[in-house]
């Protein structure tokens, strides 16, 4: 069966998700690596999506022709090209807006990527409202970018962090949870979605207990933000923060959801331009949010590009994103089953196309080098997720991650792939 | 699938990376240091015992790392051993070009035992994978260390 026959097999002729055409959209996917002369390479199987995904011809094309017949300075000119630049850019903050089912574009911050979302959080809502013996309560299975912010914090100002356990089939432990939530907490801020584990934890409920004791809750959302829907005012988040790269659109941009009246009372984070109303030697009045957070000149190309990337996967729809993945993780952890020695971690019931796995006997870092000879492209390491590699008591995973455009056929790339791997080191 | 990998996991880097040798801690040692590759999260520690004279008179290590970073340390332990603390130091500065630099830029390290030099060889391939140098000179890097170190003495 070829490859495009067995995805069709899978998902019905009349799944209105057609895989093989999405893939079309993506140049890099008809790529072969590891060519040699007189031999052609392998195909690519990409399955990094979650360290960065790979970007539609609609997105590349966006910026070629945003740079080609719209580029200038954003806010500034009166000029034409000024006031389309702007427009476009503004745009992209009302998709957004859209994306997350926030109430307007104010609710918006850019940011360079979700790193500096957090680190503007830190820095600006985190030591204007917080104290020494004050807490941040994070999990154990945040990315070092939900972690390393809050511990410069508390070298700052003296803060704790604590931190909630995770169970061992990577559920967030919501029992421990509650019990955490205790008077010197002040911010709950935890991840959508693990990065390695894949879990998808339960936002609304993390959320509700949390304000239901006054706590200001942010999510990380760079994962879950890709895999499906996100409705920050059904999760009823304070803060929510999702990068571009990983949404199919450019580096160099990330967006931080913010409750207006929230943001409205932070103060800056970076000074320049752009960001204020008036300037003296004496005296600078800054701009209203979101705004006053976007100092100097912004990230304008990447802007389009993530404007027509969040155009791409809402035409797709989140919702067909979704159950399209669901199905390539359902095949994929059967099928990984049967790889004698293979640990997965990671089986929350609910859980993103991520999969996180070791091999007995066999280091991740070989496990990668091995797999990228046979066109599969996985992470290996520790995925910036030092203490969670800790709890599970592993050094490194190797890490499948999949996105809108991989297939079942892939699927089995991949685990032949790591049957093959097992018998090279036999 | 796997053919033109052959050069990297020759079958002596496979065997190593199996059953490696020297590992452990010792019971005695006089010198000690660690290695650390965060990308890969491999941790190694490297044992000297050296001798009076200052030469080396046992190497063992430990810690966990991929097939080719175990190799090596393995490899290494082996051909350490009796060797001045000159000649350790011509070997790493071989071996590090070996694994980093063309074969007209390799400098001169002083001396080097032949013998000991073609045994290490094996891990040529790695010239070819960027990413897994450090795998390859993680090892040397902690026993260049420990040889500079303070003395640390162990009586377990």
């Amino acid at each position: 069966m070829s490859s495009h026959a067995a995805v069709r097999a899978a998902i019905g002729d009349n799944a209105p998700y057609d895989v093989m055409r999405v893939r079309q959209d993506f140049p890099i996917l008809s790529r072969t690596v590891h060519d040699k002369p007189g031999r052609a390479g392998k195909p690519l199987v990409y399955l990094d999506s979650a360290a960065s995904a790979q970007k539609p011809r609609q997105v590349i094309d966006a910026m070629k022709r945003f740079l080609e017949e719209d580029y200038a300075n954003v806010h500034r000119g009166v000029h034409f090209l000024s006031q389309r630049s702007t427009d476009l850019y503004e745009a992209t903050r009302d998709k957004a807006a859209a994306f997350l089912n926030a109430p307007s574009r104010e609710h918006i911050v850019f940011t360079r990527n979700a790193t500096e979302a957090f680190n503007l959080v830190a820095q600006s809502w985190g030591r204007a409202n917080l104290k020494a013996g004050d807490a941040v309560l994070i999990s154990g299975m945040e990315h070092h970018a939900n972690i390393v912010p809050w511990q410069l914090l508390r070298d700052q100002i003296g803060i704790a962090l604590k931190v909630v356990p995770v169970l061992d089939d990577g559920s967030l432990d919501m029992d421990a949870y509650a019990d955490l939530l205790t008077d010197d907490v002040k911010l709950v801020a935890i991840t959508h979605a693990s990065n390695v584990l894949g879990t998808i934890n339960p936002a609304k409920e993390i959320a509700r207990l949390a304000h239901a004791r006054g706590k200001t809750v942010l999510f990380d959302g760079s994962q879950a933000a890709v895999h499906g829907p996100v409705d920050v005012r059904a999760i009823d988040a304070d803060f929510y923060i999702f990068t571009g790269h990983k949404l199919y659109g450019p580096t160099g941009i990330g967006v931080l959801y913010g409750r207006k009246e929230i943001l409205d009372r932070m103060p800056p984070y970076q000074g320049g331009g752009d960001m204020i109303s008036s300037v003296s030697f004496e005296e600078t009045v800054y701009r209203e949010a979101p705004y006053r957070f976007e100092a100097g000149t912004p990230p304008i190309i990447e802007g389009v590009g993530l404007g027509a990337a969040i155009d791409y996967v809402t035409a797709l729809g989140m919702d067909a994103i979704h159950a399209h993945e669901q199905r390539l993780l359902a095949h994929a952890m059967d099928r990984l089953k049967d790889v004698d020695g293979l640990r997965v971690l990671g089986t929350a019931p609910a859980k993103a196309a991520i999969i996180s796995f070791t091999v007995e006997g066999i280091h991740p870092h070989d496990i990668g080098t091995l797999l990228d000879r046979a066109g599969v492209a996985v992470r290996v390491g520790r995925h910036c997720a030092e203490p969670l590699m800790d709890r599970f008591g592993v050094g490194a995973t190797a890490r499948a991650s999949f996105g809108l455009y991989n297939t079942e056929a892939e699927v089995e790339t991949l685990v032949e792939a790591v049957k093959a791997t097992k018998s090279f080191f036999g | 699938m796997f053919d033109d990998l052959r050069d990297l996991y020759q079958e002596v880097i496979l065997d190593h990376g199996r059953n490696p040798r020297n590992f452990g801690r010792p019971d005695s040692f006089n010198r000690t240091a660690k290695g650390d590759n965060p990308m890969c999260g491999d941790k190694i520690a490297v044992y000297l015992t050296l001798a009076p004279d200052g030469s080396i008179q046992d190497a063992h290590f430990d810690g966990r790392g991929c097939a080719i970073s175990q190799a090596s340390a393995s490899l290494m332990t082996e051909i350490l051993k009796g060797k001045s603390q000159a000649e350790a130091e011509a070997l790493f500065g071989h071996f590090h070009d070996m694994c980093t630099k063309d074969d007209h830029e390799h400098t001169d390290h002083g001396p080097v035992d032949e013998e000991a030099f073609e045994k290490l060889q094996v891990l040529s391939g790695v010239r070819e994978f960027p990413m897994r140098v450090k795998c390859a000179t993680l090892a040397w890097h902690a026993m260049n260390a420990a040889l500079h170190g303070e003395e640390k003495t162990s009586t377990e």
